[in-house]
């Protein structure tokens, strides 16, 4: 069997593609009719559970860009049963991611010491005016709901449970 | 596989001294060529300066900053974790091997060594890396010499290996996953049978690249014996990865290294070519893939069971001293000289990058071919603007 | 004009001839800029292309045209005007010239030149000076690199294309297009008409230089050098934007449909069938519905061969320059001599 010309092997493969996808279809999603799934640890925008954060600022702190703004104040909250003392808690004011400059890096995620900010894999959130990629309070409590569940590990993992 | 026979490098020269007594005779002035910083052909914003003669380059030399960020000055005033997630950005193509090196260099200055099972899955990650990268390179490679076809195969397949990138830690192209003591999370369920099938399509697709690309006679024509760097040269000018191993020096800081990485705990191959020319330097790297798959499917079969971080303070302070570790990352050796103060960050980081030091030989290098073979041999010799500006 | 039933004016016929034209150019363009550059490649690249606009990107040609004509006319300062603006214009007339020429079918023709291929391959030519003027007039270091590898590359492969071609006269015994057609239509191979006498065969090798002179005077791939996109960002069109750069479009895409017209009627046969199918014996006894049938004919093929001149330029990088004209001078222009000694011999022998 003579060999055959690296030309027309090149041709074979071109031909070869252009019927595997007339048969089998493209590799290509047409986006905005078929949206692809990201994985579960996708890093697409990151939720607040306002209720467990204590304006701590380790979060502010470690982020390499600087683009969470946190401001808080204390408040007298009432006794946790009678007779007691009333016990100052922190209250959150602002908390404000600035998603134009975010890195996506996810060390504020993993810093926070009370499990107060998570990872969603939602990413369909561009604005056309760039102040708008500022997320206040409200809006990082609405992204909590597309949230999902930490994926099962492999074997061998060992079982703690991380998020 | 053999480079121009002689009566074909003399009839090379002959042209050259023939264009250039016409040239004399006419006296024609050389026209100086700015190809970049914007140009589809340089890989990103480089700038290289060339007087030509007609079609044939009688000095080049290339002029590079254009996408300086600033990386060392950027690490002296953050703190180690920011410090890996910004450093993914330098080879922005095989991303997960930029951490690697910087957080051996502070494991070494803590005395610490990430259980096996964290070495393993660096491992895999790395050579996942590797396989991103070279893979757009093969199919960059058909871009520059005029084939459109193959980069789009490369893109596609690629494709799969990001996915699993992202499965298993977040991030297509800037995982940000190595941490000091480990990994910064173990691997998702059913990650591993995945792998197994992406490893089965890259090695089609390098199939289908060496047929398409690397058999064809024209790519062929245009790429052996164009840009020949001899073993000594290469050794000089510091070159590393792929383009020293083409010219014919057997060295793999993977292989030569002792790191705490898994690469000695499987069977792979380190693949030289002897010719030294811009085709060997392609086929290497193509070899290399085809050789990364092999160990990635060794890697996924062995992996320890156990933790993936040891025992770490909450708050890192790496102790004072200094170290530098290297590795053999997709582009070349890569290494980081870390120096410690005993703070929550470097003190100083100083970050050899390969590009850099690949690039230095384009002027020797680029003296008396013809345009378009400066197209080639920048392609052959592969670097990311990022790693050489950074 | 008696292919319609009524007798027009002369005025009338002008006016068809001129819209024919018009429709005999940019048509294949059109087909062929949607069929093969658009989806053919995008196939071969395991995508879908365009799909946005109108059913399967149908009318991505048309959104496509529209974006071009809304842009802004800039040209470089330092570019000399006249000559800047006119290169487009004679790159494209030189396609409406070429096509004058073509036939049909048996009696819907433009001219019927007695010397139809060497006038065909003479005003081909004329797109080179276009492509040089184009590449000096930009004041532009890459478009200058570009016209002067395109001067180089055209000229060396005009040769082989009419050394091919002159076998095909040879062996048809006249210059004419519509007889070189009727020749291999009513012809037959060893005394069997049943599939005429299609040159493709007898003439192959002369088929494969021309085609590979037709993938060289087209600048693609793997000719491409004075485009080059890696290198040139475009060659010689790199200054060109807008309308203008519109016109270089559709002219690389209406001189390969009309070259591709032209290989079909001198190697596959052109617009006809072998006449024995329908038991014609030569031109006067062809019924009138080939007229309509014979440019769908010219059509399809037309196509085919596109498609090999489409299928190679996905599929090959590109020649360096000199290695391409190595190419031309010493290897295509001996082959296609001793093709046209090898037919002139046979002719004489048979």
């Amino acid at each position: 069997m003579p060999k055959i010309p690296g030309l027309f092997k090149g041709l074979g493969v071109t031909l070869g593609t252009l019927s595997r996808t007339v048969t089998q279809g493209a590799n290509t999603v047409q986006y905005p009719h078929e949206k692809e799934t990201p994985p579960i640890r996708a890093r697409g925008v990151i939720a607040l559970h306002e209720g467990n954060c204590t304006s701590c600022m380790l979060c502010a702190r470690s982020c390499p860009d600087w683009c969470i703004y946190i401001e808080g104040h204390k408040e007298l909250a009432p006794p946790r049963r009678a007779g007691g003392k009333p016990r100052s808690v922190n209250k959150l004011d602002r908390f404000d991611i600035d998603y134009a400059l975010c890195m996506y890096c996810g060390i504020c995620v993993e810093v926070c010491p009370f499990d107060a900010l998570f990872w969603s894999p939602e990413y369909e959130y561009s604005e056309p005016r760039i102040a708008d990629l500022l997320h206040d309070k409200a809006k990082l409590g609405e992204w909590m709901q597309t949230v999902p569940e930490a994926p099962e590990l492999e074997a061998g993992a060992d079982k703690k449970g991380k998020k | 596989m053999t480079m121009l026979t002689d009566r074909q490098q003399l009839s090379y020269i002959a042209a050259q001294a023939a264009d250039a007594r016409v040239n004399l005779e006419l006296e024609t002035e050389g026209m100086t060529l700015n190809i970049g910083p914007q140009h589809p052909a340089t890989h990103g914003t480089l700038r290289i300066i060339a007087r030509l003669d007609g079609e044939q380059v009688v000095w080049a030399e290339p002029s590079c900053g254009y996408m300086h960020r600033g990386y060392e000055k950027l690490t002296e005033v953050r703190t180690f974790p920011q410090v890996t997630a910004l450093i993914n950005r330098i080879d922005w193509l095989g991303s997960f091997a930029n951490e690697v090196p910087f957080i051996l260099a502070a494991e070494k200055l803590m005395g610490i060594e990430a259980p096996a099972r964290a070495q393993h899955i660096r491992t895999i990650l790395f050579e996942l890396s590797r396989i991103a990268n070279v893979s757009l390179f093969l199919g960059d490679l058909g871009v520059q010499l005029g084939a459109i076809t193959p980069v789009f195969m490369a893109f596609r397949d690629r494709e799969y290996v990001l996915n699993l990138i992202e499965g298993a830690t977040g991030g297509r192209f800037h995982p940000n996953f190595d941490r000091i003591g480990g990994l910064k999370d173990d691997l998702p369920a059913g990650w591993i049978d995945e792998t197994r099938s992406v490893m089965k399509k890259l090695r089609n697709f390098c199939d289908e690249i060496e047929n398409l690309l690397f058999g064809n006679e024209i790519f062929q024509s245009r790429t052996r014996g164009i840009g020949v760097i001899p073993r000594d040269v290469a050794m000089q000018y510091g070159l590393s990865g792929a383009n020293l191993r083409a010219s014919g020096v057997d060295w793999d800081l993977r292989r030569d290294q002792s790191l705490p990485m898994a690469w000695n705990k499987v069977d792979w191959k380190v693949w030289t070519h002897n010719d030294g020319d811009s085709f060997a330097r392609c086929w290497v790297r193509l070899q290399e893939v085809r050789e990364s798959t092999k160990i990635v499917d060794q890697l996924i079969e062995t992996i320890p069971a156990g933790p993936v971080m040891t025992k770490v303070p909450r708050i890192i302070k790496v102790p004072e001293g200094e170290a530098w570790v290297a590795t053999e990352n997709p582009l070349g050796e890569m290494g980081y000289y870390v120096v410690s103060k005993g703070d929550l960050g470097p003190f100083r980081v100083k970050i050899r990058s390969a590009s850099f030091n690949n690039m230095s030989i384009t002027p020797w290098l680029l003296k008396g071919v013809y345009v378009p073979d400066i197209i080639t041999i920048l392609a052959s010799l592969y670097f990311i603007l990022g790693d050489i500006d950074r | 004009m008696s292919v319609l039933a009524v007798d027009l004016p002369y005025w009338a016929q002008s006016l068809l001839r001129v819209l024919g034209g018009l429709v005999a150019v940019l048509l294949p363009a059109g087909t062929i800029v949607y069929v093969f550059l658009f989806k053919m490649m995008s196939f071969m690249q395991s995508r879908l292309g365009p799909m946005e606009a109108g059913p399967f990107g149908s009318m991505q040609l048309f959104a496509e045209v529209g974006k071009w004509l809304q842009k802004e006319d800039i040209y470089p300062e330092r570019a000399d005007k006249f000559i800047f603006k006119l290169a487009p214009l004679i790159v494209l007339a030189s396609t409406f010239l070429l096509v004058a020429v073509v036939p049909f079918g048996p009696d819907a023709w433009f001219t019927n030149f007695e010397a139809g291929i060497f006038y065909a391959l003479a005003v081909s030519s004329v797109s080179v000076l276009g492509i040089l003027i184009a590449g000096w007039a930009s004041a532009n270091k890459y478009s200058l690199l570009g016209g002067l590898r395109a001067a180089g590359q055209l000229i060396a492969y005009e040769l082989p294309m009419i050394l091919a071609v002159i076998g095909v006269v040879i062996q048809a015994g006249s210059m004419n297009l519509q007889d070189i057609v009727l020749a291999q239509n009513t012809g037959s191979m060893f005394g069997w008409d049943g599939l005429g006498n299609p040159y493709v065969l007898t003439q192959f090798v002369g088929f494969v230089v021309f085609m590979i002179a037709v993938q060289a005077e087209l600048t693609q791939a793997p000719f491409d050098m004075p485009i080059a996109e890696s290198e040139l960002v475009s060659g010689y069109m790199t200054e060109y934007s807008g309308f203008r750069f519109l016109i270089f479009f559709i002219g690389e895409f209406a001189t390969a449909g009309v070259f591709a017209m032209i290989a079909s009627i001198l190697f596959l046969g052109g617009w006809g069938v072998p006449f024995a199918w329908f038991g014609w014996s030569d031109i006067d006894s062809i019924d009138n519905w080939m007229n309509i049938v014979g440019p769908l004919i010219l059509f399809t093929k037309m196509m085919l061969v596109v498609f090999v001149i489409m299928w190679v330029r996905f599929s090959y990088p590109r020649f360096r320059e000199d290695q391409l004209q190595r190419f031309a001078w010493k290897v295509l222009i001996p082959i296609s001599l001793v093709n046209i000694m090898v037919t002139a011999i046979l002719k004489v022998a048979f």
